[in-house]
This record gives structure tokens, sequence and C-alpha cells, in this order.
């Protein structure tokens, strides 16, 4: 039972790790968190099984293909329910902005492809079934390999610096220049990627079912909040033990009470660390 | 006998206006509720069964409406409490886990049931704003959810279980509705009256100019659970109602196109309003009934209203209704304060001997922004604080008001220490201050701004205001007439109705004085009031300033206008990098080499 338990928590962990980095780049790229993440999320599932099943694609051709419409969506969410509310941050109005982007999302899918979970397409086809089949490694290494690029592109190249510096300190960025917009819809477009990959390695194990979007975005927010907002290590750690936690809570006591656990350590922790375990400091009020 | 015939007449003439304002308020409220009543005479059952849903909804929204609309606080999973409401009631009532309950005894443990839950749900708002409280409320509704459907001994699973019968004579369809009405209108009128006391203009100070309302008094936290417990109770009330008029519930019937329909009729309805969110919730609960064949599109139309609103319309119904603010304001208006009146706004006893500061230092990021400053303020003396940009002046008002702990050093008043950091006790303990932006809530008139300040003095309870007892209405009555006294003293009287927002940038510099004087504080903070005030005004200012000190209220100043504080002040502290460069009476400040060097030039 613990080697199930270290497996599947590991593998939603993982998931739950790469809708906090989406979450994170989206927040780093225009100060903004957006429910759209968690959607991204349910919509590579969802791509993946309609390109490879349904429309019989080779795999590869349906990976890409989801790629690019998850970054069509992050763009959509930039230009639609993030854009036209920056000049008002403080008012707080992408909440309701993103928050109704994502419901119009989550009613198209219901509608338009299912409200049932659908099949998803294996991907090597390595593993029978046991703790070792792909289902279990494949969104860890997908998180680790996602981990790594990110890493590269933030630390070795001239993009990636502006990534940084726009997220260090907006202003001062675009006082010397660099592209703010571009950068900043680059950024959803990055993030709607790694919300679709975070879906489609996840795909085995969380299937093609439109309910993921909202469990999605709560699950995914919970390490983000845990972490620290725009920390990445902080969101992978926090999502690697919320998985770990949620799937011993749900072997042990059964999956009502691992939501219940889940919702209660979540809310504990706020209220006892309201910028996170490894949060940063206090913006001046006054 | 004529003085006494002539206030009773103006008594007289301020309580008609205030009876007018109020039924301009209550008139289309009354209007819909008597519309609501014909409902069952003029249609069939199955409108009475939607309008009974309407009248339902309302429950939950228009409490709900404090915690969105007036505190600002995005709870979009509310449908939670609903769903713990009917399952509470029907369990209860079918007598699954105690014996069988009476239906109305079942909805009032529902309703405490609730109220423990809003809190609960509540408490991330404490300390988290928006997303994650936004966040948290759609954990814990996807939550609730997932019990209804897992606890089957109880809940019946996803088969669910029968809602509770009402006993005679609300057990027809027209006598149900006439209950659920006759609830929903109790709900309007405590709502109503909540926002017209000083627990709602708390909650729309803590919803737009957060700080502000920590320096008037306004204890948040306690103000937001209370207003969490009315909420839930509402809610899970409104969801007992709801299993009666389902008949029979299941998990299903508790989507989140529920809690949608809840915040977006809010929403459409405009922020801080109450007709508005009525009239959202009829619009949103009639709008399937007209459009069928979008029913499957229903959350989708939802979240387009919601996006639209949110980039076109953010003002809501309410905004569009607002007719009285359309009207274009005189143009060059000049403030002309009366002096005379400010003692009869600030008349209180002042014992407090004075605030002194020694060594505090307070440092940001490793840069020390005052390092070491000793000062100190008299009663009725005006104490002026000049020096260059980001030498430490505001920093020192903040540490004064609470915003900021010291590092070391101590604050005390009247000999005693002020507790560091605890900026909601300061206004009870006689400090008031002003901002250098002014700090406002620009969708209130200006009236409502300035009761504000007052919000100290108000003596009722919550459950006073809420049932709108005698010492409710006699707290409205003082705080209105000192707003008006206030207003007239700083020569804003004639706005006193206008949104605060349409106001110039010289008229909010006398408004927020106006509210810091709603406090009758024993000392008063004021942080460059003659910024951007015409020259006639800047003079008008000083004058009022001095007034205030003659009350026996101290004052300190932070400006920049050197001849204001050389004309007004009785002591001047010059600051520079965080440290005391001089202090002494402006005369002697005047001709200090040092200060001419660093900061006057000459």
């Amino acid at each position: 039972m613990l080697a199930s338990i270290i497996a599947s928590g590991l593998a939603v962990g993982a998931v739950y790790a790469l809708i906090g980095v989406t979450y994170n780049t989206m927040f780093s790229a225009s100060r903004v968190m957006s429910f759209t993440a968690g959607q991204l999320g349910m919509l590579g599932g969802v791509f993946g099984s309609l390109f490879v099943l349904r429309l019989g694609m080779p795999l590869v051709v349906g990976l890409v293909l989801m790629l690019v419409c998850c970054a069509i969506v992050g763009l959509i969410t930039e230009f639609v329910a993030v854009r036209p509310v920056l000049k008002s941050l403080d008012q707080h109005l992408y909440v309701l902005s993103t928050l109704a982007l994502a419901l119009m999302i989550q009613q198209v899918v219901a509608v338009e492809w299912s409200t049932e979970p659908q099949a998803f397409p294996r991907v090597f086809g390595i593993g029978g079934g046991g703790i070792l089949d792909e289902k279990f490694w494949l969104p860890v290494l997908t998180c680790a390999a996602a981990i790594c690029a990110l890493e590269l592109l933030y630390r070795r190249t001239l993009t990636g610096l502006a990534f940084l510096a726009i997220a260090e300190d907006n202003f001062a960025a675009r006082a010397l220049g660099l592209p703010e917009r571009n950068l900043r819809m680059a950024s959803y477009a990055l993030a709607g990627m790694i919300g679709g990959l975070a879906g489609f390695s996840g795909g085995q194990l969380l299937l093609a079912f439109v309910a993921n979007g909202p469990l999605l975005n709560f699950y995914g927010f919970v390490p983000v909040a845990l972490g620290g907002l725009g920390n990445n290590r902080g969101a992978i750690v926090g999502g690697f033990a919320l998985g770990l936690f949620q799937q011993a809570a749900n072997f042990l006591v059964g999956g009502i009470f691992a939501s219940v656990a889940v919702f209660i350590l979540f809310i504990v922790v706020l209220l006892a660390a309201p910028r996170g375990l490894f949060g940063g400091h206090l913006a001046r009020r006054v | 006998m004529a003085l006494s015939s002539e206030s009773a007449a103006g008594a007289m003439q301020e309580k008609s206006l205030a009876g007018v304002g109020s039924w301009m308020f209550a008139g289309p409220l009354i209007l819909i509720f008597c519309l609501a009543l014909l409902v069952p005479f003029v249609t069939n059952d199955y409108w009475v069964l939607i309008a009974t849903r309407a009248a339902i909804y309302w429950v939950l929204v228009g409490a709900l409406n404090l915690v969105i609309g007036f505190a600002g606080q995005l709870a979009i999973g509310y449908v939670a409490l609903l769903t713990l409401g009917a399952y509470s009631t029907s369990v209860l009532v079918a007598g699954n886990v105690s014996p069988p309950v009476p239906v109305f005894a079942a909805l009032a443990i529902a309703g405490v049931a609730g109220a423990i839950f809003g809190v609960i749900v509540g408490l991330p708002a404490l300390r988290l704003r928006t997303f994650y409280f936004a966040i948290s409320t759609l954990g814990f509704a996807t939550i609730i959810t997932q019990i209804a459907l897992a606890w089957q001994s109880v809940t019946g699973g996803g088969i669910g279980l029968p809602g509770p019968e009402m006993p005679a004579p609300f057990h027809t369809h027209g006598g149900f509705y006439f209950f659920c009405l006759a609830v929903a209108a109790l709900v309007t009128w405590m709502t109503a009256n909540i926002a017209h006391s000083r627990f709602g203009r708390g909650l729309i100070a803590v919803r737009d100019a957060d700080v502000a309302a920590e320096a008037t008094g306004i204890r948040k936290a306690r103000l937001l659970m209370t207003i969490f417990v009315f909420t839930g109770a509402s809610a899970a009330i409104a969801g007992g109602l709801f299993a009666t008029l389902q008949t029979y519930i299941t998990p299903d019937a508790f989507t989140f196109d529920l809690s949608v329909l809840f915040f977006i009729s809010i929403l459409i309805g405009g922020r801080g309003s109450i007709l508005g969110p009525l009239l959202g919730t009829v619009i949103l609960t009639l709008l399937p009934e007209f459009a069928a064949p979008l029913a499957a599109w229903s959350t989708f139309l939802h979240a387009v209203l919601l996006l639209v609103i949110v980039l076109v319309a953010p003002g809501g119904i309410a905004a569009l209704l607002d007719f009285g603010n359309r009207r274009a304001l005189r143009a060059n208006r000049t403030i002309v304060p009366k002096v005379d009146l400010v003692g009869r706004l600030l008349a209180a006893d002042k014992a407090k001997s004075g605030i002194a500061l020694r060594g505090v230092v307070l440092s940001f990021l490793g840069v020390r922004a005052i390092d070491g400053v000793d000062l100190d303020v008299e009663a009725g003396k005006i104490h002026g604080l000049i020096g260059p940009n980001g030498s430490g002046k505001t920093t020192i008002l903040n540490v004064i008001s609470g915003f900021y702990s010291p590092e070391a050093g101590s604050v005390a008043l009247g000999g005693e220490a002020l507790k560091p950091g605890d900026s909601e006790s300061r206004a009870s303990q006689g400090i008031a201050r002003t901002f250098q932006t002014p700090r406002i809530v620009g969708e209130a008139s200006v009236l409502q701004n300035v009761m504000i300040g007052g919000t100290i003095h108000g003596q009722s309870t919550f459950i006073e205001s809420l049932l709108s007892l005698p010492r409710h209405r006699s707290d409205e009555r003082k705080l209105r007439s000192e707003a008006m006294t206030a207003l007239s003293a700083v020569g804003l009287e004639s706005l006193a109705d206008i949104r605060a927002d349409r106001l110039q940038h010289s008229e909010l510099r006398f408004m927020e004085i106006a509210r810091a004087c709603m406090a009758r504080p024993a000392f008063i903070l004021l942080d460059e009031p003659a910024a951007g005030l015409s020259a006639d005004e800047i003079l008008r200012l000083g004058q009022f300033v001095k007034a205030i000190s003659r009350q026996g209220t101290g004052v300190l100043l932070v400006e920049h206008h050197a001849d204001l504080i050389f004309d007004i002040c009785d002591y001047v502290t010059v600051l520079n990098l965080g440290r005391v460069l001089a202090q002494g009476t402006p005369t002697e400040i005047r001709v200090h080499k040092e200060v001419i060097s660093a900061y006057l030039g000459g």
C-alpha cells in the first residue's frame, strides 16, 4: 500500500505542481492569479483525447496540436480577461474576469465534448497497470523536464532574463525599454503550454474530464499558496507534498475525508502563514 | 420661546429631509414587494413556483450582498451554505440522525449551522484577500457536495432525500410563496438597516479604504465575522426553503451554476446597493423562462454577463439608476470653512497631556527611515513637521497611528505607552488622522464618508441595528447631525449627498479633515493637507487648523508649504534623513543655518 500511495501521490503531486507553475508563470508576468490555470490542465487532457483517440491523429501530432491550442487559450486569457483590468489591479477585477473566462471554457467543453470522463490514450505503452505503469511516472518525468526547461530559459537565455526582469519590477523593466506587453503575452502562451502538459501527462490518471477544471484550480492553487506567490520551487515542493498527503489520506481514511483534510490543511496553513511557507515580504500599504 | 420653536423647525426640516432620502431608498423596494404580493392572483401555479424560487434566492443573495457588495469579499462558493441548509433541514425533518424535528425548528437549527459554517468559510477573509478567499469558498463548495454524495446513510447519497413539508397554512403553493416572500422582505429590511448603520459604512470602508477604516477604529475582523454569521444563517435558511421548494433533493441540485447566479446577481445589481442586486436576482431567475432554448448554455450566458459587467459597466444596475449623481456639479466651487462651528464639533474634555516619541527607530529593508527620533505633540498646540522628501515625516505619522511598529523606542499618549502596530485602537484613544492621498469611499456619498469618522461613538450593537431598535435610530440621528455640522464647518455642506469620487481634490482634503474631526480626537495628525490646494484655500485651511487647536486638540502637521507652517505652528521639528535636524519655535527655525541649507534654501 505504501508503494501505491507514493506512486499515485507523486503522480498527482506532479500535476498539481505543474498547475502551480502555470499560476506562477501568469502571476510573474502580470501580478494576476487566473482561474484559467486549472482549466488549462483540464484542456490538456481533453485536447489529447480529442486529437489522438477521437480524431485518430498520431500521438506526437496530437501533443503538438494540444500545446498550440493551450497556448492560444493562454493568449486569449491575457487578451480578454487580464489586459483590460491591469490598469486597476487594486480593485481585483481580474478575479471576476478570469473566473468568467474559466466558466466559459468549462461550459463549452461540457456541451461540445462531454460531461462524462472520457478515455485518454496510452503514450508509450510501458507498464502493465502496476505501480511502475507509465501513468504514474509520466507526470513526474514531465514535471521534471518542464522545470529543467524553465530553469534553462530563465537562467541562460536573454528572453528568460527579461521575463525575470518584468516579474521583479514591472515599471523598471519598462523604463529599460523591455517590450513588457509582448513578454506578458509570451508568458501567458508559455503558461498555457505548461498547464496543457500537466493535463496531458496526467491524462491517463485523471482522464479527459470536464470536472477536472475546478478541481485542478483548487488543488493547483494549494501549492502556490503554500509555496508563496510566484515561487516555482515552493510550488513544486508544495505540489508533491500535497499529492502525497492527499493520496495517503485517500488510502487510509477514504476519498471524502482526504478532500476535507486537504481543505482544512489549506485553511490552517494560510491562516498561520498568509504569504506561504516560503513567502516573501509584505508590500507597504500606507 | 422663539429660539426653541426655531430649533424645532430646524429639526423638523432635517427630519423631513432624511425622510425624503429614505423614501427614495425604500420606495422602489416596497413597490417590488407589493407587485410580488399580486403574483398568485394574476398568474398560475407555475409562475408562483418561479416567484417562490426568486424569493428564496433573494433570502440568500440579499444577505450575501453585505459580504460581496458592501464588504467587497469575493465569496463565490456560497452554494455550499445553501446545500448545507437544505440537507440539514431535510435530514432533521426526516429523522435520519435524530427523532424527527418540526420544520420550523429544523430551519432554526439549519440557520445556526449555517452561521457556524459561514464563519469557518469566512475565516480566510480576515487575513487574505480576493483570490485566496475566492478559491477557499470554491473549495468549500466542492467538499460539501462530495460529503452529500458520500454520506449515504444520512443524505441518501446520489439518490437523495425528500425535502421537508411545510405545515398548514404554508403547505400550498400560494401559502409557501407568501411565507418565502415574508422571509425575503424580512431579510431586505434587516440588510437595509445594516447598510444604513455604522456597520454597513464600516463594510464599505473596509472594501475601498481599509487603511482609513483602521484609522477610524473600525474593527475589521469582528465586523466581518458578524456579517458572516448573519449571511451564513440566512443562506442556510434559504437552503431549507429551497429543499421544500424542490420537494426532493440530490447533490446534483446544487451545482456551481447556482453560486455563479448568486454572485452575478449582486455584481449586475451594483456594489453597495440593495435595489440593484434585488433586480439582478429577479432578472436572472426569470431569464431561463424566456430563453428556454438556451438552457444548456445558462452558465455560459452568466459568464458572458459577468465579463461584460466587469469590463464595461462595473457600476451595474445601481449606477444606471443613480440619476441624482448625473446632474453636473457647479464649476468653480470655493470652499469656505465656518471656523466658528469647530467649537461645536470638537467640544469634549481633553485630559490627554500629549503624544511623546522617544528614540523611535524604524528601517525598511535595511534603510533607516527614522533613526532615533524624539518628538512631543502638546494638547492645544500645532506642531509642524517639515523636511525634504524621504526624511521620514509620513513614517512618523504611521508609527504614531499604529500602522508600523518601531524597532526601538516608544510612543506614549498622556504618559501611557501606545501599543505598537495596533492601528484599530488609535481612534478610541483619541488620535485621528488624514492621509497624503485622501483615502475615501468613492462610491459613497460625502455625508456617509464623514459619518464613517464617527464609528467609535456608535452605541448600538449589531442586533440593535439589524432590527432598527431605538438605540440604533438615535445613533444614526446623532451621527448624521454631527456629520452635517462637520461638513458645514469645513464648508462642504452643499455637497453632502454627492458621490465622493465626484469631488475636487481640494474638497476631498477638507472632507478627510471633517471625517477625522468626527472622532472628537484629542490629537489630529494631518499629512500634507495643503498639497494641491490654491493659495486662498491654504489660508482658510490655516485658519481652520488654528481653530482646531484652540479647542484643545493637539495637531501634528506634516507640510511642505513653509509659509503655512511658519504662519500657524507653535513649534516646528525639522527632519533630515530620518533624524531631527532642528526643533524650536518658527522664529528660531526660520533662521537656523542648517535648516536653511538642507531644506528651506535661500
